[in-house]
């Protein structure tokens, strides 16, 4: 399916919404999104390529369907993974896949760091936490499907409360950098980059390549 | 000399400015886009009404989604026609050179740029793809990127980073014959696992990275990436400076000698300090093929799939993902798997010296019945260079198919593609599930030399016996 959520824009200083854990280490973006679905010319589409391939394999199997099929998820907006999380290629296809198809922000172990970056760009967080608490979370999620983490980005706390699993708190992390461009709504870098032209031209001008090999 | 690794000095030199975030805003001095990741971050600086601050910066070709069979135009496929032509607008409007099909230079974006001398010692490059750590191998710091950071590229000749730690490679010793720098950087990637560059720039040094030809360091620097590394890196000496000199877009006359001059001052010092470090011994390895789902998941062609006794526990969860998807059983022989399909090319393997070891296989052998086999040179001028030598005539008269110039089945984007659970002896970089094009298809990375030795017995062969035959 696809969202119809907007986009994130500005600064991102909490998210509530659903859960929806996709549980393995080093799924990477092959499988986020298989390359055949990057042949377009804009990333209108994407959200049904989100993982397509895992999909259909899931789709008649024992331990499916895939949680992105589960009604019970339609809804999530907090994709829950484990270690190494958006390895391989460096395709911003991966997160506009995800995004489109309503994920907002991203917990886990760990996360390639193209992939992360990808993110970032995007306004989406990756939240990296203690494996304890990636396990706690996809349980609880497993558990309560319907229950709602509210991400607090300014005291990096995610808070899930549930009926069922009752109410808990756990950390996450986040590097000051990324940390600081999203709640302070300076993720998207380009008016940033393009706000120092007068530092380009003196860097360019001390560039031995960009001078016939004069200055340096 | 100083106690700064080329990585600071690189980094050093190319900094513009900080950033509120508390991010570096780097001078990128080398832009290389092609058809994939490119037609969006153009369609992006367009709604910002913003220009190309550098056009004369980025350089354009067209790889991943050609068809290397008939590569006239326009394509069979209208979506890769239609990304193709998206690209040729996008480079006119923006005075970009496109090095386009039938130019002469047209080629992997990965193999093109060295190859005219674009990607030089002390640059900064980027592109809109992950194994643009390749150009690391000229001492370059070269990463990959996604669209919207292509955007900013395009807008502002910059990117927003955070500068990585530095962890030496240092590989003592010398490949024996047989063995490639593929086999290094898989045995390094199965040591240090697929996670463990993260956060690193990965710095090759020592005897045995001396000895590699730029073809072998380009291998070597390409799949850094596969080990977690956004960058790999090899500090630049007289192999590099031999193998830029005369290249279109390489310095020469007076100015030659200064850059060789400069260049030869940003390797990393005697006293360089760095993060980490790992050693290897070169001669010690064996030709390496991987087994599993990763291009962590790597053993010896002389060596038995890893049981789950030695597994370590975190990776067993993927070990099992691997064994079912695979179906291979642990604890047997990777020698003697039978294979589908083998595949020579790729950023990776696609370079004529890579084409030389595998045709000095092909030679006076044949395909194994049964067994398809191609080779995708990984630019025209590498196709040139090899029909000149007469490499296309081996591989034809061994039963090879020869093709044109593109990424081909490394990821399956054009019609070069596994079918159903056929598996693939394979010269690229990636074995993930569904990367060749069949959701259960297999791949077995190895040397192209290994792959020619699959081709011409039907599996898993250690090609040293082959050479000694």
């Amino acid at each position: 399916m696809a969202s119809s959520a907007p986009f994130p824009s500005g600064p991102i200083r909490q998210h509530r919404g659903r859960g929806v854990a996709v549980v393995g280490a080093d799924i990477d973006t092959d499988r986020i999104i298989p390359a055949r679905f990057l042949k377009c010319v804009t990333f209108d589409d994407l959200a049904r390529g989100a993982f397509a391939d895992d999909r259909t394999e899931l789709a008649n199997a024992a331990a499916g369907p895939h949680p992105f099929d589960r009604d019970a998820h339609r809804e999530a907006s907090v994709l829950v993974v484990n270690s190494n999380f958006g390895c391989g290629s460096s395709r911003e296809h991966a997160p506009q896949a995800l995004m489109r198809w309503g994920i907002r922000a991203l917990i886990g172990e760990s996360f390639a760091e193209i992939f992360f970056g990808n993110c970032l760009a995007l306004g989406i967080p990756c939240l990296s936490a203690e494996p304890d608490t990636v396990r706690a979370l996809q349980e609880a999620i497993a558990a309560d499907p319907g229950a709602e983490l509210l991400l607090d980005l300014e005291a990096l706390e995610v808070e899930l409360e549930s009926e069922f699993v009752g109410a808990n708190r756990w950390r996450v992390h986040l590097d000051p950098g990324p940390h600081q461009m999203l709640v302070s709504g300076q993720w998207d870098a380009t008016g940033q980059l393009l706000a120092h032209d007068g530092d380009l031209r003196a860097t360019a001008a001390r560039l031995p390549y960009l001078a016939g090999f004069v200055a340096g | 000399m100083s106690a700064a690794t080329l990585y600071d000095k690189v980094w050093d030199l190319h900094r513009v400015a900080e950033l509120p975030g508390g991010s570096t805003q780097l001078f990128i001095g080398l832009h290389l886009i092609h058809e994939v990741t490119s037609p969006q971050a153009f369609a992006a600086l367009k709604d910002l009404g913003l220009t190309v601050r550098h056009p004369e910066r980025t350089v354009a070709t067209v790889d991943h989604i050609v068809p290397t069979t008939s590569q006239a135009r326009p394509f069979a496929d209208p979506l890769a026609e239609e990304m193709l032509a998206t690209l040729e607008a996008n480079c006119a409007e923006h005075a970009i050179t496109l090095h386009g099909i039938g130019s002469g230079r047209q080629g992997i974006v990965h193999v093109i740029a060295p190859e005219l001398g674009l990607t030089q010692p002390g640059m900064t490059v980027a592109c809109g793809d992950s194994h643009t750590s390749t150009h690391g191998a000229f001492g370059a710091i070269a990463f990959g990127i996604g669209t919207s950071q292509v955007r900013d590229v395009l807008a502002s000749q910059s990117l927003s980073m955070n500068k990585l730690k530095v962890r030496r490679i240092w590989v003592d010793g010398q490949l024996q014959p047989g063995v490639f720098a593929k086999d290094l950087v898989l045995h390094v990637i199965r040591t240090l696992g697929v996670k463990g560059g993260v956060g690193y720039a990965y710095e090759f040094a020592g005897p045995a990275i001396n000895a590699l030809s730029m073809d072998e360091r380009m291998t070597l620097c390409n799949m850094a990436i596969e080990g977690g590394a956004r960058c790999g890196y090899v500090n630049p000496d007289q192999t590099t400076f031999a193998y830029l000199q005369g290249r279109p877009a390489a310095p020469s006359g007076e100015a030659w000698e200064r850059a060789v001059a400069w260049w030869s001052s940003l390797a990393s010092g005697p006293d360089a300090v760095f993060d980490d470090e790992v050693r290897f011994d070169a001669a010690a390895l064996a030709p390496t093929v991987t087994w599993g789902i990763t291009p962590g998941q790597g053993i010896g062609v002389d060596e038995a799939v890893p049981t789950l006794e030695q597994t370590p526990l975190e990776e067993r969860p993927l070990a099992e993902e691997a064994y079912r998807y695979m179906d291979l059983q642990p604890g047997t022989s990777i020698a003697g798997t039978p294979v589908d399909v083998c595949f020579i090319g790729s950023c990776t393997n696609g370079r004529l010296s890579d084409l030389q070891a595998a045709a000095a296989v092909a030679r006076g052998r044949q395909v194994a019945p049964g067994t398809k086999a191609f080779v995708v040179p990984g630019s025209e001028q590498v196709a040139a260079a090899a029909e000149a030598e007469g490499l296309d005539q081996v591989f034809l008269a061994a039963g090879f198919e020869w093709r044109e110039p593109g990424c081909s089945m490394c990821l399956a984007m054009n019609p070069d593609r596994l079918e159903g659970r056929q598996i693939s002896a394979s010269s690229s970089n990636r074995n993930f599930k569904g990367r060749q094009g069949s959701a259960s298809g297999r791949t077995l990375l190895m040397s192209p030399a290994m792959v020619a030795a699959a081709a011409v017995t039907g599996c898993v062969t250690d090609v040293r016996e082959l050479l000694q035959a």
